[in-house]
This record gives structure tokens, sequence and C-alpha cells, in this order.
């Protein structure tokens, strides 16, 4: 809060030996996150939550990101919206947002942007949102913030939006308490206040993990509605790759902190070749499949980061570790970028298409 | 705003409940304390009615006194009796005169034979005086100290605010106030001593007699304040719908000021009530450092005196004043905290 | 083992490989109000006339909303609830109104594993107090001392037998589950009733978590009621499904037939709400997907007839009027639907249609008819 350590702290002090690649302004994408690190000094060692992570997301477009719990996901979408406070991280690399840069910004600026421009879901309806304010008022302020307009209009607008996500008898409802609604309706209410604004940028972290899969499937086809009808980009954070593969038309995975894959989810889902996108699909049990004897778990647990492995920070866990001498241990794989599809792994491309194709896709 | 789910049926019956509870709850503390002191004389082996005329007095008039004041009757008559001339007055009868005491009737003081409650309303100006204004004072200035020392937690004024609120919960208050009276008063001559005296006589003599009272009492409570106020903050900052109003675009300043504050206040609401219920009922120490005449005062004096219908005419007095703090807590965290639900 | 306490229902089918049986189980929580007075003014009918049989060896999955009744009814069959009415019978015996000190012995026999691996160990206690615990409070003797056989079962469980003096915070959630699931084992218990034990846990230690009670039933021949909202995760461990809804059960069926040909529209919703981890099918899947309007009815005061009628796109008359029964409507196939799900409605084009018809039932709050 000191004034004077504002900027200095802000811009991240490069300590990593490997910078990652810098590139001019992209005027075309709308969302241009670049290289973007997040470190938190505690009391245990620096964590490394967030250590270089680039992406690109269009109007109209949804990115999903996947990983495990502590994989940096939550860290990643607050990163964006600047909710960090400048006393407890330090943030560092660039996020555009429709060609202005936010990490440098004036903390002042991205406050306006953010609720406007930009909004977030937030993973838990009933903690998110204030107990001892109606659902209207909520929405109200959000909207009051960014427009000048008297509480009479702001409050038709509060009605208007709970009616468009599915509130029966909105102008009742819109003066009843958080607690007063259901889990559902709540995430509706949570939706509604972040749409208030008609944001470009829509933040959904987990939107539908503490619902079950009844509302969750509500809840996921209104968010597809309202991204076709407003044509918002979409950032869907997720553990679930069943969520991801409803809504998503790229993914992104991350591993410790880093993306390990990236992809249309179509490639993702149909040839992944990072070992812990094998990992992951291999755990997953479905629905829509024969049934199989046994799930092929990811053998260890996750890593911490505070001292991530080095080199491949999944090498601990990785079956192809070492395999044909690569340097697992020792050396960062950097994000290959090929045409669509970006791997961070040691085995050569031929490899990991032959592995997936004759070890893992039967056993799937 | 009425309480969650606030149809006027629900309201009303909400608080008949809460007025029953609260009746119910004063008349067993009636019970507890009268019983307590029917009983202290007895184990000390003397005869109340032996208080109340003097040592000097012929065994004749003890137990004519006795019989005027139904100390010869059990326990459960006097009670009842008790309780009548609570509620409608009572007349005591030894024969040749009959005195009516009005309600709610406490009794005769056994020291100057007038009775209990006149004396108490005489002393409760002194008592409000001393616990409104210490409220205004703590409540501002800890709620204040709690919330800049969150605020700036971990720096040289966080640490500084804890230090004094840690000072001012521990240090006692005839210490302080001691102190403070020895160097104000006696040293400085910043402050009048002699008699408390009236606002309405004199607003500036007022104000000046109960100036140190208010600001001991308030440090002490004012430290439980900030400490309270800065925990509560640092609790709620850390919340997901903080992070929600951050994620709408508010600033800084309305997060803080609208959406913590409103958390923050919450118990801080409940244990003010409390508080001031309990001091209203007289702040025995401050008041007998200060020399200020309240019920504090009142209290200490009877009960170094052993007159026993003035102790129980002000522990009642001050349970009173507990059970209706505590029912207007109730009503209010209705108000405050739309959860709360009427069940 | 006496015969007598057997239901008829029971008894109808063959009762020798019945772990337990439940019938007509109820468990209503009362709603009281008054500060002194206590009275009852109501009751949330959590769990409200169930019947279901659990074959010994078997994995029983079940499912339904949140609220629907699982964990009560996990609680009622594993005695850490006294069932309000009907009957729990396990290996033939009557345990619906044991008292605590009868069913200390039985404690032996049915053990619970929760979902939230953190909160029910003692953060305190070392790992081995934590498994050994139920050794000294059943008073166990064991043949290498508590230690050992502490020790044993960790190794069962995956865990090194190292850890013995580790507490729970050290472990990671999978490793903690662990440790539940080896506190729930150490009194080698016939059946267990697992409590969404792997809602809070991350894709890959899910899957081991999954594994390792898939390999202990097969070694140590144990029995599983397993309680869960993941679709996926009950299909590929159960052997039969029980689906809930709104403190009754709605249909049972072996695993496959309920997956292939669900017959309660619930469980027709159900299934076609589960996402699909297919991006190719995503378009087909949402076409398909019947969403129920409204939200779901209080079990405080349900909806009469047909609970489920309220935001049934298939209700008539009848479903007002009449609780529709339990019927076995193919081998082992259990339904409670007086319009039972037709092999047409299953088809792409018969889903299309039940999602327009279930998109306008009216809100929860009017009755349709
Ligand atoms: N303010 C903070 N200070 C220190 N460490 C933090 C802070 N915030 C997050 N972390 C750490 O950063 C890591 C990444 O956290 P993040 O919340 O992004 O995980 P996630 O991928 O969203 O996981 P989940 O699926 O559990 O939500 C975690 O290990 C977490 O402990
Ligand atoms: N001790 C209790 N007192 C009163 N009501 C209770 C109690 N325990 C559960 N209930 C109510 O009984 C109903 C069923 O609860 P239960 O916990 O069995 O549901 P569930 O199916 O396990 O839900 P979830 O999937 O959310 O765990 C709910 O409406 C719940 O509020
Ligand atoms: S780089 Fe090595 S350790 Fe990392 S995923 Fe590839 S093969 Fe495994
Ligand atoms: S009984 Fe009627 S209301 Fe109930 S599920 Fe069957 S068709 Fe629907
Ligand atoms: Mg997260
Ligand atoms: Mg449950």
């Amino acid at each position: 809060m000191k004034g004077a350590h504002m900027s200095s702290t802000n811009s991240f002090t490069t300590t990593d030996p490997v910078p990652g690649p810098r590139r001019g302004p992209d005027p075309t994408a709308f969302l241009d996150v670049r290289d973007l690190r997040i470190h938190f000094p505690t009391d245990d060692g620096l964590v490394k939550a967030v250590d270089g992570i680039s992406f690109t997301l269009e109007r109209g477009r949804t990115l999903g990101i996947v990983g495990e719990s502590g994989s940096g996901k939550s860290v990643t979408s607050l990163g964006i919206l600047g909710l960090h406070q400048r006393e407890h991280a330090r943030v560092g690399g660039e996020v555009w947002l429709d060609g202005e840069e936010l990490i440098s910004a004036s903390p002042e600026r991205v406050r306006q942007l953010r609720g406007q421009r930009m909004a977030m879901i937030f993973q838990d309806p009933l903690t998110a949102m204030h107990p001892y304010f109606t659902v209207g008022a909520q929405i109200v302020e959000a909207y009051r913030v960014h427009h000048r307009v008297s509480k009479a209009v702001a409050r038709k607008r509060a009605v208007d939006l709970l009616g468009r996500v599915g509130i029966p008898q909105p102008a009742k409802r819109v003066d009843d308490y958080p607690h007063q609604f259901s889990g559902g309706m709540r995430q509706r209410a949570m939706i509604a206040m972040a749409l208030v604004n008609n944001p470009d940028l829509l933040i959904a972290d987990e939107p539908t993990t503490a619902l079950d899969v009844t509302v969750q499937a509500q809840i996921l086809d209104l968010i597809r509605d309202l991204q076709e009808e407003f044509g918002s980009a979409v950032l869907m954070i997720t553990h679930d790759l069943g969520v991801v593969a409803e809504l998503a038309d790229d993914i992104l995975v991350m591993y410790g902190g880093r993306c390990v894959e990236e992809g249309s989810a179509q490639t993702l889902f149909r040839r992944p070749e990072h070992p812990y996108a094998w990992g992951l699909l291999g755990s997953m049990p479905r629905v829509d499949r024969e049934n199989r004897d046994r799930l092929i778990p990811i053998k260890g647990t996750p890593p911490s980061l505070i001292n991530l492995p080095s080199g491949c920070a999944f090498h601990p866990r990785c079956p192809y570790q070492g395999r044909d001498g690569i340097p697992c241990r020792t050396e960062v794989p950097s994000l290959a970028q090929g045409s669509d599809h970006g791997v961070a792994c040691h085995i050569a491309p031929a490899e990991r298409r032959r592995i997936f194709a004759e070890d893992i896709a039967p056993a799937l | 705003m009425a309480p969650a789910g606030g149809r006027p049926m629900d309201v009303i019956n909400y608080i008949l409940r809460r007025v029953l509870t609260s009746v119910v709850l004063m008349i067993i503390i009636s019970m507890v304390t009268f019983g307590v002191f029917f009983m202290v004389p007895k184990l000390a082996g003397t005869n109340p009615a032996e208080l109340y005329v003097g040592k000097q007095a012929t065994p004749a008039d003890v137990a004519a006194t006795a019989r005027k004041l139904g100390l010869d009757q059990p326990v459960t008559v006097q009670y009842a009796r008790f309780v009548k001339g609570l509620v409608a007055g009572r007349d005591f009868d030894d024969g040749p005169n009959k005195t009516h005491c009005d309600a709610p009737c406490f009794g005769y003081s056994f020291r100057n034979d007038r009775p209990v409650w006149p004396l108490l309303l005489d002393r409760l100006p002194v008592t409000i005086s001393l616990a409104i204004g210490a409220a205004i004072i703590w409540l501002i200035g800890g709620v204040l100290a709690g919330v800049i020392s969150a605020l700036r937690r971990g720096g040289a004024l966080d640490r500084t605010v804890m230090v004094l609120a840690l000072a001012g919960v521990s240090l006692p208050i005839y210490f302080t106030g001691l102190l403070a009276q020895l160097v104000f008063v006696h040293t400085l001559h910043w402050l009048p001593g002699g008699e408390y005296v009236n606002f309405a006589d004199d607003p500036a003599g007022w104000a000046g007699k109960l100036f140190l009272g208010w600001v001991t009492l308030a440090l002490l409570y004012a430290a439980t304040y900030a400490r309270l106020t800065r925990a509560q903050m640092l609790e709620t900052v850390g919340e997901d719908y903080i992070r929600t109003a951050r994620a709408k675009g508010l600033r800084e300043r309305t997060v803080i000021a609208k959406h913590v504050m409103r958390s923050v206040l919450t118990p801080i609401v409940t244990i003010f009530g409390l508080d001031i219920g309990s001091l209203l009922g007289g702040a025995i120490l401050t008041e007998s450092v200060f020399g200020l005449p309240g019920i504090g005062r009142l209290s200490i004096d009877a009960v170094n005196t052993k007159d026993l219908p003035v102790v129980l005419g002000v522990t009642l007095f001050g349970a009173l004043f507990i059970v209706l703090a505590n029912f207007i807590v109730d009503l209010l965290y209705a108000v405050i905290d739309p959860r709360v639900r009427l069940g | 083992m006496s015969t007598t306490t057997s239901t008829e229902r029971a008894a109808a089918r063959p009762a020798t490989d019945d772990l337990l049986q439940v019938t007509g189980l109820e468990k209503h929580f009362p709603i009281t109000r008054g500060a002194f007075i206590r009275r009852t003014v109501g009751a949330v009918r959590a769990v409200d006339g169930i019947d279901f049989t659990v074959r010994s060896g078997e994995t029983l999955g079940l499912v339904g909303e949140s609220g629907c009744g699982k964990s009560t009814t996990g609680r009622l069959i594993s005695r850490l609830l006294e069932p309000t009415g009907g009957k729990v019978v396990f290996e033939g015996r009557d345990i619906s109104h044991l008292s605590n000190r009868e069913m200390r012995p039985l404690r032996r026999e049915v053990q619970m594993i929760f979902q939230d691996p953190y909160s029910s160990l003692n953060p305190r206690h070392t790992v081995g107090t934590i498994v050994g615990a139920p050794f000294r409070v059943q008073d166990i003797p064991t043949s290498q001392g508590v230690k050992r056989a502490v020790q044993d079962l960790l190794k069962l469980v995956g865990l090194n037998p190292e850890h013995y003096n580790r507490y729970p915070h050290e472990f990671s959630g999978g490793q903690r589950q662990r440790i539940g699931i080896a506190r729930a084992l150490a009194l080698r218990p016939k059946l267990i009733v697992a409590d969404e034990p792997v809602s809070a846990l991350d894709v890959s230690i899910q899957a081991q978590v999954v594994n390792l009670l898939g390999d202990l039933q097969r070694e140590l021949n144990l029995t599983y009621v397993f309680i869960a909202h993941d679709l996926s995760v009950v299909k590929h461990i159960s052997d039969r499904v029980a689906v809930m809804y709104l403190g009754k059960i709605v249909e049972v069926a072996p695993r496959d037939a309920l997956y292939a040909t669900p017959m309660h529209p619930y469980t027709l919703a159900l299934l076609s709400a589960v996402p699909v981890p297919d991006p190719d099918r995503r378009d087909r899947a949402q076409r398909e997907r019947i969403l129920l309007t409204g939200d779901v009815p209080s079990p405080i005061d349900p909806p009469s007839g047909c609970r489920f009628r309220t935001r049934c796109w298939k209700a008539r008359e009848l479903c007002e009027r009449e609780v529709p029964p339990l019927r076995e409507l193919a081998t082992g196939h259990v339904v409670a639907c007086h319009f039972p799900v037709e092999e047409a409605e299953r088809t792409p084009g018969g889903r299309a249609a039940a999602q327009q018809a279930a998109a306008s039932v009216p809100p929860a709050t009017t009755t349709p008819v």
C-alpha cells in the first residue's frame, strides 16, 4: 500500500534462468497472455504458482484450462483480473486485453476494466456472494460501479438479467438473500452479476464443481447460450475433462504452474501427446464407453510448487522419464509450437504419436 | 429491513417469543438472587432484622421489625411478597403504623430507611452518563484502531496498536484510574476535582468530572474491541465474497467500507449491546476510583454496610439491564443477519 | 441365524446371498420450534420408505440429486442413525433398533468411509493411532501387536508402513483417503458404506482410490454400498445401481441395464446430463440433453403421488393421485413409475422430444395435469 513501492513490486524481477519468449504486440488476439508468472513469497519459500503461461483467446471462443488441484489455474485467472494483492504476489509477464497491457497498467485502470470488460464467475456460489446483501443489491452494485444510472434503472437491469439466466419470477426473487436461493439459483445469480455489464471476457473458475449433474448441465447450457448471444470470450477453468469437452474450443493443460500441452479440443481428446494428458484421460471413468477393468491412475502425488522437480516437473510421476536417454531430469522441455498443437515433452513428436496410438489409445 | 422470511406474523411471533424468554429469565434470576440473600444472613448466623434495627436494639424491637418486614415468614412466602411488591407495591404493617411502598418495591434500605427504588433511580443518571460517554469513545476508538491495524497488518502501526490493546486489557483500572487522577486532577489541575454535578446544572463541570472515567473505562473496552475488529477484519478480507466484490471493479475503499465492515460490525454490535447492558448495572471500580455516585458505588457501599435490600435491588437492577440488552441484541441480530432464521 | 425376522419381500428372493435387506426404511428429522417448550412442527422426510437389498460381495451404487437422502441412507444402514420406521436386516438379524451396546460387536462388520478425508481424521493423532483405534476400542487381540497389524493395513492400502508415526496433514488428499480406508478395514468388515469417498479428490488421485477399492473387494470379498453423485465413477465401480429421488428409491437395476435402458424418467434425465468427455459428440449430447426445469421440491412437504411429477414431462393425472410402487419390469430391474420410459424414448429422436417436453414443464410450485 506504500505508493512508492507499487510499481517496483508490480513488475516481475527476473531471477528465473529461462525467461519466456517475448513477442511484439499481436493486434489480432483479443486476450493475449504472455509468459505470465505469479510467485508468492511465503515463510516456507517462494511458491511459483504460475511459472510462464502463454495463450491467446478470441471473442466468441472458449478456452478450457485443465489440470489437477494446485496446478495454478485459479491463480492464473485472478492474475488476469489483477486481483492478486501486490504485497503478497509477484506478478510478471504481459496480459493484453484488446490491445491494452494490464500488468503494467495502473491499478486504477485495471479496476475500471474489471467487472466491466472482464468478469468472473467463482466456484462456490454460496461463499462467493455476500451473505448480508440481497442478490439484487449485489447485482445493482456491480452495474452501478461502471454505469452512472439511478438505482431504479440498475434494479430493472438486475431483474432483466435474473430473468435472462432463468430465475423464475425475477421481480420477486431480486430481493431475496443468497441463502434463500438454491445452489443452482445462486450460481445463476452469480452469472447474472458477471454479465450485467456485458463483459467481453468471461472467466469461469470451476463454475459447476459445487453443483450436481442436472444443475451442472443447466449452467453449462446457460453459459453457452449467453456466449452465443453476447459473443464474449470465455475462459473456462476446471479439473473436469467432461466439462471442458462440453464447452471448450481450445484446451490448455497445466501441470505444476506451467503449460504442458495446448491445442484444439478435438486434438487434445483425439491425439493427446503429453504423458500427463494421457494420465488424465486414463484416470477418468466414462459413462459413454464400455467399462474398463481398471482405471489407469497417474502414480505419485502432485508436485510441491516450492521445490518443483527439476527439468520436466512431471518426471517423478512419468513412466517415460529418461527413456532413450532424454534429459527429463535436467532440462525443462519447452512448449514446442507445432501447427496448432503445443507439447512440452522431450520425447520426439513421432515417437509420442506412436506411443499414444499403440499403447495408450487401446487402453482408453 | 425486516428479518429474513419477514412476514409480519413471523416477526411478531419472534418478538413475543424473545419477550417471553426474557421474562422467564428474569424470574429465574430473581428467585436465585432472593434465595441467596435469604440464605446469607442465616449462614452468617445473624437475623436480618437485627441488621435493620441496629446492634443496640432490644430483642422485642428486633422481633417487631421482623414481623413488620415479614422476616419471620418462610422463604417462599417472603419471595411471593417480594414479587408482589415489585409488581403491585406492598404495605408494611406492624399494627400501629402502616407504610406503603409503591411498585416497584424493593423494600427499604437498612441504613437510612429510604425505599430502595428511588435510591436506584437517583444514582442511575450518573451511571448512564458514565456508560454512554465511555461507550461512544471505545466504540469509535476501538473499531477504528482495529480497522487501521488490520489494514496495516504486520506494520509498525499494527504492532503499536496491538501492544496498546494488550496493555489496555491487562492494566487494572484502579492503577490507570488513580494514576490519571493524580496527574490530570491533582498535579496538572487540568480537570476539576470535587463532587459530581448534574448535566443540567453545569454541562462543563459534568463532562470535566466524568472525563477521566470515560477515558479509563473506554481504554479497557476499546482494547477488546480493537482486537476483535482486527481479527474479524482479517478473517473477512479472506472471504470469497470479498474477492467477488473486488472482481466487480469496486474501489478498494468501497470494498472495505461496505462489504468488509458489514460483516465485521455484526459481532461487534452483539458484544457492544451486552457490554452496555452490564455497564448500566454499575461500573463498580470506575465509579469508586473517580468518586462518581452511580449505581456501582451504591452497590459497593451497600455491601460494605451489609445493607441487604439495597444489594438485592442493585443486583436485580443490573440483571434486568443485561437481560434487556440480550433481548435487544437478539432482535437487532435478526435485523442485521438475514440468515438468522426466525425459528 | 434366525430366519423369522426376514420379511416376505426378502423371502421372495433367495435370502442366502443377501447381506443386507432394507424394507420400508424411513428417517424423518423433526423440525422443532420454541426455546423452552419444544414442539414438533414438521419433519424433514430425508428417507421416506425405501426397499433394497445388498448381496454379499457386490457393490451397490447409490446415486441421486444433492439432498435426496443418500447420506442419510448410508448412516441408517451402518446404524449411525436410528430409523424412524422400517427395517434394516443385516445377515438375517434385524438391527434397526439395536442399542449402542448391542451394536458394538456389529460395528466390526459394517464400516463407513466419509467424503472429506481430512475432516474425518483427527489432526492431532498419528496415523498409527487413527488406524489402530478400532483395535483398541473393540479390544481385538492381534497376533503380533497393534503396531504390526496397523502396518500391515497401511501396506494393504498402498501406504508406506513407515508412515505409522506421521500426522494426517503430512499427506495428500488421496493418501488421507487411504488412511480412512485403512481405518475402515481394520476390523475386517463385511460391508463398507462409502459416502462420496472420491468426490473431493482430483481425477488422478480418484483413480488410485477407485482401483484400490476394487482390489480390496476382490482380495477380501468385501461388499460395498457406494454413494456418489458422479455417475461415471458409479458406473465404473458398481454391479448394481439404485437411483434416489427426494427420499425414495425410484429405480434399481444391474449396472449395464441401468445405463443402457433407464426406465424411470428421472434416471433418463440424470444420465443425459452427464457431460461426455468427447468434443466430437457434444452437439449430439446437447441436443438430447433433458434439462429439468424448476428446483427440487422440499422433503418437508413432498408432492403427492409420484414425487417426481412436478418436474416430469410424462406426468399425468394418475401420477398425482397414486404413489407408483416399485415394480420389477425386467430381471432385477425395478422401477417406481406409472409410465416407464419406452424404447422409442431412448433413441436420439425420443430424447430430443423429451428435452422439448421437459423444458415446458411449468415451475415446481405448480401442479402439472
Ligand atoms: N496467496 C497465496 N500465497 C501462497 N500460495 C498461494 C497463494 N494463492 C495460491 N497459492 C498456491 O498456488 C498454488 C496454485 O493454486 P491455485 O488456486 O491456482 O490452484 P488450482 O489449480 O486452482 O487448484 P484447484 O483445482 O484446487 O482450485 C497452490 O499450491 C496454492 O497453495
Ligand atoms: N440431522 C439432520 N437434521 C435435519 N435434517 C437433516 C439432517 N440430516 C440431513 N437432513 C436433511 O435430509 C435431507 C437428505 O440429506 P442427505 O444428507 O441424506 O442428502 P444427500 O443425498 O446425502 O445429499 P448430498 O449429495 O448433498 O450429500 C436433506 O434435505 C437434509 O437437509
Ligand atoms: S519430458 Fe520426460 S518426464 Fe516430462 S513428460 Fe516427457 S517423457 Fe515424461
Ligand atoms: S410416475 Fe408419472 S410423474 Fe412419476 S416419473 Fe412416472 S410418469 Fe413421471
Ligand atoms: Mg482453483
Ligand atoms: Mg451426502
